[in-house]
């Protein structure tokens, strides 16, 4: 099974205002796209299990004409808390660089 | 404003994502020679953080958004067409647009001439917001509950976002600069076609696309201007510089930027739908967008509030050697145990006052979460403490009772100790406040104006009051 780096051209992650993160995975291909956009890799349940949000508020939107599907998900902890790491969220898509997609 | 029968096309120069980031001046040739209506762009967003909401402060240093209104004031002075400005010196926020004003008047004064300005205020004092909010007018967007006046009174500034409108009014009045608190960033671009009565899809949707300027391009930076032409049935997008281009999936590619919705945005007074948008490749640079719908709602304002209540203090090693490399999750776990029982028992703070976090760079400091089993051992890691506490003498005196655990603690006892990489002396570095977005909240006005206070700035008495 591949994995996301290896299917898609690029996948990047940024804040979508203080309260959300938004990442953007476009794939390499049209056929990589119908392929693995539905993938369970990238359910809900498991983009809430890696990012410790609840998985109900995990919202997924596919954009075929850009072969990209865009998930957003609710910041764990308001942008620039007592526990920021990551204040732009740009770097919270390499933790899915990694998923095998079924 | 003129009604729809009467409209032509109106056509809007973004110099560049955010005033301040550096207009290129060969732009601004460029984009006169094409007769534009007006100038707007933004000048922030909450994308950096609360810390320039709550202390009033901009982002973009002041002489290189002063270099950036000198190229478009004397723009402005040349072809007679409004600057349109929002959010103000990075948070648009009262303190900001004042910032920025002050600015603009140096650079009038240095030009020689009086341009109309408007300034554009839509900072909240705490009651109104607290009166909106007995008056049931305000509610919560999610992930957030619903607001509490605890969380009004936490923060140091509160921003409602506004619409166009405000920008009508100051139009309407003739300005030729408006200096705009926080604002939409598609509003601020959508404005002058808005006024003049083209079709609102178009003037939000055309306004969402270049309010980074160029980064929807092919240059990918808001370092860059665009040209937007927006006529009766959608808009026209063209990079500025020669060798950019806009291409159909660099401008549809960019609503997925930032939005947590690719397809609707809601807006003071509306959605913008561009789920039927139709993009064309009109020539090898310029793109048609058409199809946009623009739903009208009833008008809100979102409201953002900034919070500096807990302080904290920072200390910073580095560290190779190879005991504590060989297990950095150990060495992390034991770390943050020993200083939370060292501030327990050197200070006064008790449990809860404060929060200590160790940052394992190298390791696993951007997210925190402990790597997988097989992970390499790195090659350095550079350890950064972070204190959190109620005050800024707290933090800092559990940063000094912390000092020599954090500098010298082995990874486990009977090891000799060892003394981590220091880069600077004194080691603990007190950072301030910790700021934070507190409101994620819209509320409901009868009318948008209700909430924002123009004024216009009199350069000639501003002139003489500084003579005097």
């Amino acid at each position: 099974m591949p994995k996301v780096s290896e299917v898609c051209r690029q996948v990047r992650s940024k804040v979508a205002g203080p309260f959300w993160v938004t990442m953007d995975l476009m794939f390499d291909s049209q056929e990589s796209y119908e392929r693995y956009c539905q993938s369970p890799a990238l359910s809900a349940e498991n983009i809430g299990r890696i990012y410790d949000v609840d998985a109900a508020k995990v919202m997924h939107f596919p954009v075929p004409n850009l072969h990209v599907l865009k998930i957003s998900y609710p910041r764990k902890m308001p942008q620039g808390g007592v526990e920021e790491r990551d204040l732009h969220s740009g770097q919270q898509y390499t933790y899915i660089m990694d998923l095998e997609l079924g | 404003m003129t009604t729809s029968s009467d409209f032509s096309p109106v056509k809007i120069y973004v110099p560049v994502g955010s005033l301040g980031v550096g207009i290129f001046p060969e732009e601004v040739e460029i984009a006169l020679s094409r007769g534009p209506h007006a100038m707007a762009m933004d000048a922030g967003s909450t994308d950096s953080g609360a810390a320039y909401l709550a202390k009033g402060v901009s982002k973009n240093n002041r002489r290189a958004v002063k270099a950036d209104l000198e190229l478009l004031m004397a723009a402005q002075k040349k072809a007679s067409i409004p600057i349109l400005i929002g959010t103000s010196g990075q948070a648009g926020g009262d303190l900001n647009v004042n910032w920025t004003r002050d600015i603009v008047l140096e650079v009038a004064e240095e030009l020689g001439y009086a341009p109309k300005i408007a300034v554009l205020y839509s900072e909240q004092s705490p009651q109104i917001v607290k009166k909106k909010l007995a008056e049931g007018k305000i509610s919560n967007l999610p992930p957030l509950g619903d607001l509490t006046e605890e969380t009004i009174d936490k923060c140091l500034h509160i921003v409602a976002l506004m619409g166009p409108e405000p920008y009508f009014a100051a139009l309407e009045a003739g300005a030729d600069i408006i200096i705009g608190g926080r604002t939409s960033d598609p509003a601020v671009i959508g404005a002058f076609g808005l006024w003049k009565g083209a079709p609102p899809a178009a003037c939000w949707h055309a306004g969402k696309v270049s309010e980074c300027g160029g980064q929807s391009t092919s240059m990918t930076t808001g370092q860059r201007g665009v040209f937007i032409e927006i006529h009766e049935d959608g808009f026209d997008i063209e990079p500025l510089a020669p060798e950019a281009k806009a291409t159909v999936h660099s401008i549809s590619g960019h609503l997925l930027y930032e939005n947590k919705d690719p397809w609707r945005l809601t807006e003071p007074g509306g959605v913008l739908d561009s789920t039927n948008s139709k993009y064309e490749q009109l020539t090898d640079t310029k793109v048609r967008v058409t199809g946009t719908r623009w739903e009208p709602k009833p008008y809100t304002m979102k409201l953002e509030g900034a919070s500096g209540s807990l302080f904290q203090t920072i200390m910073i090693i580095g560290i190779t050697d190879p005991n504590v490399l060989a297990e950095p999750q150990v060495f992390h776990d034991r770390m943050v145990s020993v200083l939370n029982a060292r501030a327990l028992s050197a200070t006064d703070a008790e449990e809860g006052d404060f929060h200590i976090s160790v940052r394992m760079y190298g390791w696993n400091g951007v997210n925190g979460v402990p790597p997988p089993p097989d992970t390499p051992r790195p090659r350095e890691i550079g350890a950064m403490c972070v204190i959190t506490a109620k005050s800024q003498e707290m933090a800092s005196e559990i940063a000094k009772a912390c000092n020599p655990y954090f500098f010298h603690m082995p990874i486990r006892d009977g090891l000799e100790l060892p003394s981590y990489g220091l880069a600077f002396t004194p080691a603990d570095i007190d950072r301030g406040p910790v700021y934070q977005f507190e409101l994620n909240h819209v509320v409901s006005v009868d009318d948008p104006m209700e909430l924002v206070r123009m004024e216009f700035v009199d350069v000639a008495a501003v002139r003489e009051n500084v003579d005097a």
